[in-house]
């Protein structure tokens, strides 16, 4: 009953921002481009960059509408089914959510009523800077979010409050600052970047395919590579720095993303591999049925140092005395300390025990780092699923490099103006598109799903942070979201694939 | 600046941001009072178009108005957040389900391909129009009327899932019993009847066309009448009625018959407001009908944002439980016990410094796109029309 509350709470969530993540990267990485187009038809006063830039409009708008309707559900569902995580962050984690509204949203649904219906209605100039004030606020907003994300993933800048039983704010830039919120900025946007630009040069290839809008197709391409072969070198860097800070915060993701059970000096990282299915951290079977493994890479991503120390799964569970590892039942230990000197410390005060009071205050804060594993009953639930968070790390990392060459390919061809007669790089181009989100989408997974089981790193687990309600209440509303969703998409889809066989005007 | 005031002070400057913000949410809604109007106004296809239009350069303001609704409450009273979304989840469910089909109907009507047809996006927006304002107004209703639910910190110290919940809501209804109570219902239907009005007086205001205006003309007649009876009788059951007090040393919560007329009374501001507010409603109403004005919009607008603002404030300020438990009256939150810190409230209040600027702007872009009332020609020639 009470799993059942918590796997459909965590399906529901997961379900939304699935679906919102279908919408958004296009939009962050489209609205740039879309205002590169419109700069150089502002710059030129051709006309022709105008219509390319309304073409490109016209698929943005149909995508933002439904990634607005996914994404307020995402905002509310923190209250409707994470009552009690609100409760205990709301304090830290409200405060982006707000900014986020106030700083990015009023932003671009002000401008983007300019952008679309003021063509007649404003100066060139105006109606520029409202293109570029949209894909401002769009990408803002993908900060805030992700400020927020990176905070659940690396909690700092905040204490606990044992009176309100809610943590607080304590330092507002370092939440902002947070390296790995700072980090999931860099990579997620980027990831969006590069979701525009496979998206523009993916539909210009299908039109060079059939053979239509030759020349607006190969003008959008050409925004499009270069937009992109920028965006995917920057998400390498990106993906290397925030493998790095995941080592430091979190090593039992790490440990899952590559499959590691037991921590190596100078640790290889997976290329490619194929997992035991039967392998668990309690048993002595080989993780791997199959594996290549490029030397020392691992410890290099993840200590900036090719013969440090990286811990695996066995590690973290049964702790390692030699690597200074504190066992997960040591943490149990410490965590229940921490819940019951915060029990005891609230019955003290209330009844006037103030020294009393203080030495379970004091308890509780030498405990409270580990409070999170109090909840706990044994120390594998605290490993992450395993074939999920590896495959999905893995697929990405090898999509995000194609993408790199296939962009690079692009861009070649078009120097040498030979591009029309390629057609094996046109239709890769074309299936690149579902392949992008995939790649997009697997991020999400690799970040969320390797973060399990904790709702907040090390403090809260997703067990604990549900709201006070019955898994049927839960279950009717995670079928109606999933019936809805589904609706709209093959509508979206429709619409989009209409526009795009109608063409540019 | 702020970092100077006591946590007293910020939690009242954030109470009467969240008022602001609400006041906006409602002012906006004449875009869901309009949707719900498609049919009386637009009898053919052109006429229905300029309707659509109008009100669809605007919706993304309301909506992102509602999200920031959402949002500074969560900032700023989290505990709200966590009470009232997860325990009225069904009211809470319903109204976003309402905002979900109203964000792609703009977009998706008229868009070829879009499998369910013009008629079904406009039957979206019929519904967003209904449901919304009255669960709205509903909801609202209940920060006078109170909820079932009760508040344990200690919870948190328990292991298991459902033991460990801090806030619970007590009513099996989750959130229906909500509409069980006169005193919500008549606010849902008076929010609902203003903001057909208000739409009816926002195409009157920026569409040029003689039928549609004649229309909009009977409809601000149509709804004036119930909105103003539904809306005195809330207003006489709200002032005659007990309300939820807090005291300020103890922080005992208590039921004080008439406290919200005292409010008013006390906070003698808060009370001229709301008067100037149902005035301003009321001139804009008679000006449309007395002098063919296409200016009373403009009254009613700013009527509205003060009627709320001052109502929102009477629910919350002057020593009041904004959000009042009837199951356990000392769970009852108020802009004492339920806001965030006081570094926090420092944060966001630089933050709020924004709003002027964020309210300037959309103001600029307004004049800018409303300067030409929208004709039939424009939906002939729009390069982008919905």
């Amino acid at each position: 009953m009470e799993e059942a509350l918590v796997d459909w709470s965590r399906a529901q969530f997961a379900l939304t921002a699935m679906y919102h993540w279908l919408f958004v990267p296009l939009t962050l990485g489209l609205s740039f481009i879309m205002a590169i187009m419109e700069t150089i038809y502002v710059k030129t006063g051709n006309i022709k960059w105008k219509k390319t830039t309304q073409f490109w409009m016209t698929l943005f708008g149909i995508n933002f509408a439904i990634g607005v309707a996914t994404g307020i559900i995402l905002e509310f569902e923190f209250g409707t089914n994470w009552s009690n995580y609100s409760w205990f962050v709301g304090d830290i984690f409200g405060a982006p959510l707000a900014i986020e509204g106030i700083m990015a949203f009023f932003l671009e649904s002000a401008f983007l009523a300019v952008m679309f219906f003021g063509w007649q209605k404003v100066t060139k100039k105006f109606h520029l800077t409202a293109t570029w004030l949209v894909a401002l606020g769009a990408n803002l907003s993908a900060l805030w979010i992700l400020v927020a994300n990176g905070w659940m993933q690396n909690p700092v800048g905040m204490h606990f409050n044992p009176e309100t039983a809610r943590n607080e704010m304590g330092n507002f830039w370092d939440v902002l600052l947070n390296p790995t919120a700072v980090d999931k900025f860099l990579h997620t946007v980027s990831s969006g970047y590069v979701i525009g630009a496979l998206f523009v040069v993916g539909v210009s290839s299908w039109y060079i395919l059939k053979n239509r809008h030759i020349r607006f197709a190969k003008r959008s391409m050409v925004v499009g590579a270069v937009f992109g072969v920028i965006s995917s070198l920057f998400i390498v860097l990106t993906g290397d720095s925030s493998g790095h800070h995941v080592a430091q915060t979190q090593p039992m993701k790490l440990a899952a993303m590559e499959g590691l059970y037991e921590g190596q000096e100078g640790a290889g990282l997976v290329a490619i591999g194929v997992l035991n299915p039967e392998k668990e951290v309690d048993n002595d079977k080989d993780p791997f049925y199959f594996k290549v493994k490029m030397p020392k890479l691992l410890s290099l991503l993840a200590e900036r140092d090719a013969d440090a120390f990286v811990p695996g799964m066995e590690d973290l569970v049964y702790g390692n005395t030699q690597q200074g590892i504190l066992s997960t039942p040591k943490k149990m230990e410490k965590g229940d300390r921490a819940l019951t000197a915060l029990k005891k410390y609230n019955e003290a005060e209330e009844a006037g025990k103030d020294s009393l009071a203080s030495a379970h205050l004091e308890t509780f804060r030498a405990n409270y780092p580990f409070m999170g594993y109090g909840y706990f009953d044994q120390p594998q639930e605290t490993v992450p699923p395993v074939g999920l968070t590896f495959y999905s790390f893995h697929v990405m990392v090898i999509l995000g490099f194609l993408f790199v060459l296939l962009f690079l390919l692009v861009i070649w061809f078009n120097l040498k103006d030979t591009i029309l007669q390629k057609r094996y790089l046109l239709v890769a181009a074309t299936w690149a598109i579902p392949l992008g989100y995939l790649a997009s989408m697997l991020g999400w997974v690799v970040s969320e799903v390797g973060r399990q089981p904790w709702t907040i790193q090390d403090l809260l687990p997703v067990g604990v942070s549900t709201s006070h309600i019955s898994a049927s209440h839960v279950q009717l509303t995670f079928w109606l979201f999933a019936a809805i969703f589904t609706i709209l998409l093959i509508a979206e889809i429709s619409i989009m694939v209409r526009q795009i066989k109608i063409g540019p005007k | 600046m702020f970092e100077t005031l006591s946590h007293l002070a910020l939690q009242q400057y954030w109470w009467v941001i969240i008022s602001l913000v609400g006041a906006f949410l409602v002012f906006l809604m004449f875009i869901q009072g309009g949707q719900t109007l498609l049919g009386q106004l637009g009898k053919s296809t052109v006429e229905r178009d300029m309707v659509i239009n109008t009100l669809g350069r605007k919706w993304e303001l309301g909506f992102t108005t509602l999200v920031v609704f959402g949002g500074a409450m969560f900032a700023s009273f989290p505990p709200f957040y966590a009470t009232s979304f997860g325990g009225a989840y069904w009211i809470w469910m319903i109204i976003l389900f309402s905002y979900i089909i109203q964000a792609i109907s703009y977009e998706f009507r008229k868009k070829p391909g879009n499998i369910m047809g013009r008629k079904t996006y406009e039957t979206f927006l019929f519904i967003n129009g209904l449901i919304s304002t009255i669960l709205i107004g509903a909801v609202v209703g209940s920060f006078f009327t109170g909820s079932e639910f009760s508040i344990d910190n200690l919870r948190m110290t328990a292991t298991s899932t459902s033991a460990s919940s801090i806030t619970r809501w007590e009513a099996s209804t989750r959130g229906f019993e909500i509409l069980a109570n006169l005193q919500n219902i008549l606010l849902g239907l008076s929010v609902f009847f203003l903001a057909r009005l208000q739409g009816a007086l926002y195409v009157i205001n920026t569409v040029n066309d003689q039928t549609v205006f004649n229309r909009s003309r009977k409809q601000v007649i149509y709804n004036a009448v119930p909105f103003l009876l539904f809306f005195i009788v809330f207003v006489i059951m709200l002032l005659s009625g007990e309300g939820y007090a807090v005291d300020p040393q103890t922080r005992e919560i208590y039921t004080e018959a008439n406290k919200y007329l005292h409010n008013f009374l006390e906070m003698p501001l808060v009370g001229i407001l709301f008067l100037i507010g149902v005035l301003g409603v009321i001139t804009g109403i008679l000006r449309t009908l007395l002098q063919n004005s296409t200016k009373g919009f403009w009254f009613v607008a700013a009527g509205t944002v003060l009627t709320v603002f001052s109502l929102f404030s009477v629910a919350g300020l002057n020593h009041t439980a904004y959000y009042p438990s009837t199951f356990d009256l000392q769970s009852s939150l108020t802009i004492r016990n339920s806001s965030s810190s006081h570094y926090t409230l420092t944060v966001m209040s630089y933050v709020s410094l924004l709003v002027p600027v964020v309210i300037g702007y959309i103001w600029y872009v307004w004049r800018s796109m409303n300067k030409k009332q929208i004709s039939s020609d424009e939906m002939e020639s729009e390069e982008h029309a919905y």
